[in-house]
């Protein structure tokens, strides 16, 4: 993802905005890293370039 | 009509087919009209259910505008991401800031589905809208409203199978006018390109 993709990027459960940590980069992408809520602290993770905003109740469900 | 049928090979994200090629062409032709006034600050495009990557890869390609492209499917986003979109792993609208997009596209899973034949992989999320066709429609027009511009548009493929009327209906108690802007019939159903405005 491109760092500019946090502006219009909140957390799913409150709406409020994210920071970016531990990013690892890739020329201009992060491909790696955490979206942490300012709010509520809830921990989302960028992985292979693509941020995971799924609230956390969703994440883990994977069908088949 | 049988689900099984639109399955074909691929189980994992669903692939492009004539709803997709009907709204990308739509919503192209849409961009592309009006992109003579304000250009310049570019506007930004969501496709929610984004799949392929087909509707918002074409969307990247024949207008100017920025086009991120969200799916709940861990597939779909890799596959999109592998298009050159940038993606984002998103159940709707929920990640993202009010008044972010200037246009939202959306080709929902609309057939209705008997619930003792629904099948729990990824293919099925993308094509079943549960009994009425409108289980996953009607959650994203409640919410789609918060993050699009003052002056945003929605763009949803809806069809006859999911009972176009409703759908508007339903648009309209969340205060969306809308108007049929392209279909295409097929001998099973006639599917029909909403533009959604305030």
């Amino acid at each position: 993802m491109k760092e500019s993709l946090l502006e219009i990027l909140c957390c799913p459960l409150d709406k409020h905005e994210l920071e970016l940590e531990d990013a690892e980069y890739e020329g201009d992408e992060v491909i790696d890293g955490t979206l942490v809520c300012t709010e509520c602290g809830e921990r989302y993770p960028v992985e292979d370039g693509i941020p995971n905003l799924l609230p956390p109740d969703m994440r883990d469900k994977s069908p088949a | 009509m049988d689900l099984g049928e639109r399955r074909g090979l691929e189980t994992n994200v669903y692939q492009p087919a004539e709803d997709s090629e009907l709204l990308a062409e739509a919503v192209c032709e849409r961009l592309s009209s009006d992109s003579g006034s304000g250009d310049e600050n570019g506007r930004t495009v969501l496709e929610v259910g984004t799949g392929s990557g087909y509707v918002a890869g074409r969307i990247a390609e024949e207008t100017n505008a920025r086009v991120i492209a969200s799916d709940l499917n861990p597939h779909a986003v890799r596959q999109a991401r592998e298009k050159g979109l940038e993606a984002v792993r998103a159940d709707l609208v929920s990640p993202f800031v009010d008044c972010a997009f200037d246009v939202v596209t959306f080709n929902p899973p609309y057939l209705p589905t008997d619930p003792d034949s629904e099948w729990d992989d990824w293919m099925e999320h993308a094509l079943s809208g549960g009994e009425d066709g409108r289980a996953i429609i009607d959650p994203f027009l409640e919410s789609v409203d918060r993050v699009l511009a003052p002056d945003g548009t929605v763009y949803l493929l809806v069809s006859s199978l999911t009972d176009v009327d409703a759908v508007v209906e339903r648009a309209g108690q969340e205060g969306f006018s809308a108007a049929a802007i392209a279909d295409h019939s097929f001998p099973f159903e006639t599917l029909t390109v909403l533009e959604l405005f305030r």
